[in-house]
């Protein structure tokens, strides 16, 4: 008797919670145009990666969107339409876990009423962002999701409301593997890829997709890492040509440490992850030779590029340090979401979404990027090449 | 051939890390039965403790190595007093939960006021390689190999021969007849702590000067993978614990030699699995009758 009386309660109780669930789906639902901007700021969300696996990355990104937001600020704020609007940064956290990526996306842009938000800093927590924020019809432009996928729908084609500022890794892999045939001459190759990130494994297939000569090994590590020795003493027994190395600097440079330290001499080729200042720390100035890797943004490129000139002696002057690769894009993120808004002369959340799919040619830190059909931005790449830790010369791929 | 030796160098260095942190582990568990998951964090506060003395104060190895297990050895006693003590006679799970819980706090307190970037840790002792026999061995390997057999003698000299340490023995025989006997249970506890504690500082300073990288997040996984070889070894036992870090290291470097890199964290904890189905006692384990 009493068993059924709390089947019966909580029976009712489950209901009573469905409905509303459902009654939250129905209302987010018909707010059909997306979030209007409202009073004397435009709201930006920012969805990082500020603690956990990848919270070095992600506070890099915040530093980039705070410096280019207080610059546009510091200039009375965003052309909306004629009127000038502050920027008003919402911050959160996401803490490199996926569900904790979806609640935030779900908060910027049911409660805080976000008009566009930057991030994820990692595809995981990007592509789980995803539904929310195009249920809320609010556009979400990732500084860095690499993933070829990670603005497409299931059918091919783009997420509606999704957007990258980064390459994407078919892109950037297949780059590499041309640099290696065609400047390198290599023809044995070992891979070496970032297992614990989409970042790393997806550029490890893309490469070897797109290499024409023989991968003669491939291995993987995952972040955190610190001991490669025993892979790098298998690879010197195999007579490779190159490495290729898809990952972030953290481990990358640990790698060039060992491998340098056990006479295994061979370039070693990695993607942009790698471009920071932190590599040669780690990896230690005479051991950083013979080392290259792809990037859109690079201390020889920005030479002649005034944007980007502008951008590192700024950042340099605000944090004491050499501007990562992360605070670039991020920085690059926001000034995309202000060109958007201003050619739409709209900061609604829908119409920045048009605006940022029709940026062309927009002159950022990393380079004059365009968005293309698939939301991906596009933009040239080049390799540098680092010699006793210092960046010798790049080579532009077509 | 001289790639199995060069293998076997790789192995006996990473094995030598994990001994130390294992240690740890295993004086904790074996006084108050008590797994301390913040163990993992106390060898990286022993890393950033090197890191900043040896950048700030300009300390050399030796100092920084002995400074950062003495610093270590305090913050182990702390954070017994705070967190454990108030739950020694609490059931076993309630500590557990806590040794969690201190392992989140302090990788967050040092995110938060640190950043949560890689660093680069500075490099005291010049790199010198040595060919033996076509196998290539640094300087800072024999002297994490060196350091690490140097501690253990160290301390298992002062388990078999010190007073303190035949009241830790005897307090993790049984605590309360040692109690009847006068032994302060409550410092010879602090003391294993602090010894244990110290362990993993010197791990910590030897890691950063071997990697050149150090991050908040470095004590997870090397001190989940010195649970494991302490549980292989024998949990409680201290020459299990040397013994199970130094396989350890060497399971890890045999399994990414043969090409499977990706299964190497999968490999240790299969162990870890295999051997609590087959000997849950470890290889140096007693398997004590629970008398009734």
């Amino acid at each position: 008797m009493k068993k059924s009386m709390i089947k019966k309660v909580t029976g009712i109780a489950a209901i009573m919670m469905s409905a509303a669930i459902f009654a939250g789906c129905s209302t987010a639902k018909t707010t059909s145009q997306g979030n209007d901007q409202t009073g004397s700021t435009v709201k930006i969300g920012v969805n990082l990666e500020l603690s956990g696996a990848a919270g070095g990355y992600g506070n890099q990104m915040k530093q980039g969107i705070e410096m280019a937001t207080k610059e546009i600020n510091n200039k009375g704020g965003v052309n909306v339409n004629g009127k000038k609007k502050k920027i008003k940064l919402i911050i959160k956290d996401n803490k490199t876990s996926t569900s904790t990526s979806a609640s935030i996306a779900a908060q910027l842009s049911n409660n805080d009423k976000v008009n566009a938000i930057i991030g994820t800093a990692t595809t995981n927590a990007g592509t789980a962002a995803i539904p929310n924020e195009t249920k809320a019809k609010v556009a979400a432009l990732s500084p860095s999701a690499t993933d070829p996928n990670f603005t497409l729908q299931k059918n091919g084609k783009a997420q509606p409301y999704v957007f990258r500022a980064c390459y994407q890794n078919n892109f950037q892999g297949g780059t590499a593997a041309k640099f290696m045939t065609n400047n390198l001459k290599a023809k044995r190759v070992a891979v070496l890829g970032d297992n614990s990130t989409d970042y790393g494994t997806g550029l490890a297939k893309a490469f070897k997709k797109q290499f024409t000569g023989k991968v003669v090994d491939t291995q993987y590590f995952a972040s955190g890492d610190k001991d490669f020795n025993a892979i790098l003493t298998s690879f010197k027994n195999k007579k490779i040509d190159a490495i290729y190395a898809p990952g972030y600097y953290s481990e990358i440079g640990l790698i060039i440490k060992q491998a340098r330290q056990m006479g295994l001499n061979v370039p070693i080729v990695g993607s942009d992850g790698m471009a920071d200042a932190k590599l040669v720390q780690i990896a230690g100035a005479k051991n950083a030779s013979n080392i290259y890797y792809t990037t859109p943004f690079s201390q020889t490129v920005a030479k002649s590029n005034p944007v980007a000139a502008k951008f590192l002696k700024a950042y340099k002057a605000r944090y004491h340090t050499d501007a990562p690769t992360f605070s670039a894009l991020a920085y690059d993120s926001t000034y995309m979401i202000k060109t958007a808004i201003e050619n739409e002369k709209s900061a609604n959340s829908v119409k920045i979404r048009d605006g940022l799919a029709k940026i062309k040619n927009f002159d950022g830190v990393t380079g004059k990027i365009t968005i293309d059909s698939k939301h991906d931005a596009n933009k040239p790449i080049a390799v540098e090449h680092l010699n006793n830790g210092k960046v010798v010369g790049s080579t532009q791929i077509k | 051939m001289t790639t199995l030796l060069q293998q076997l160098i790789n192995g006996l260095s990473l094995g030598s890390i994990y001994a130390l942190l294992a240690l740890g582990y295993t004086m904790v568990y074996g006084i108050i039965k008590l797994i301390n998951f913040a163990h993992g964090d106390i060898y990286m506060l022993g890393a950033f403790w090197g890191y900043y003395t040896i950048n700030f104060w300009h300390f050399n190895f030796i100092f920084a190595l002995v400074s950062a297990m003495f610093v270590c050895a305090v913050a182990g006693v702390v954070i017994e007093y705070l967190a454990y003590r108030p739950l020694r006679h609490a059931p076993r799970i309630t500590a557990l939960i806590t040794a969690i819980g201190v392992s989140y706090f302090l990788e967050n307190i040092m995110s938060y006021l640190y950043g949560a970037d890689t660093r680069n840790f500075p490099q005291v002792i010049k790199q010198v390689n040595y060919t033996i026999f076509g196998v290539r061995i640094s300087n800072i390997q024999i002297l994490i190999l060196a350091t690490a057999c140097f501690l253990m003698i160290l301390l298992q000299l002062i388990i078999k021969k010190t007073k303190m340490g035949r009241a830790m023995r005897a307090v993790s025989v049984d605590a309360d007849a040692a109690e009847l006997v006068g032994i302060n249970i409550n410092r010879t506890i602090s003391f294993t702590f602090a010894l244990g504690s110290s362990m993993a500082g010197a791990a910590g300073v030897l890691i950063g000067l071997y990697y050149n990288s150090i991050d908040p997040l470095m004590g997870m996984t090397p001190g989940i993978k010195a649970f494991v070889a302490a549980v292989v070894g024998g949990i409680g036992s201290v020459p299990g614990a040397s013994l199970g870090g130094f396989l350890i290291g060497l399971l890890e470097t045999a399994v990414q030699s043969v090409g499977l890199s990706a299964y190497k964290d999968a490999a240790v904890y299969l162990v870890l699995i295999i051997i609590l189905l087959v000997l849950p006692a470890g290889i140096f384990g007693k398997n004590v009758k629970e008398k009734v």
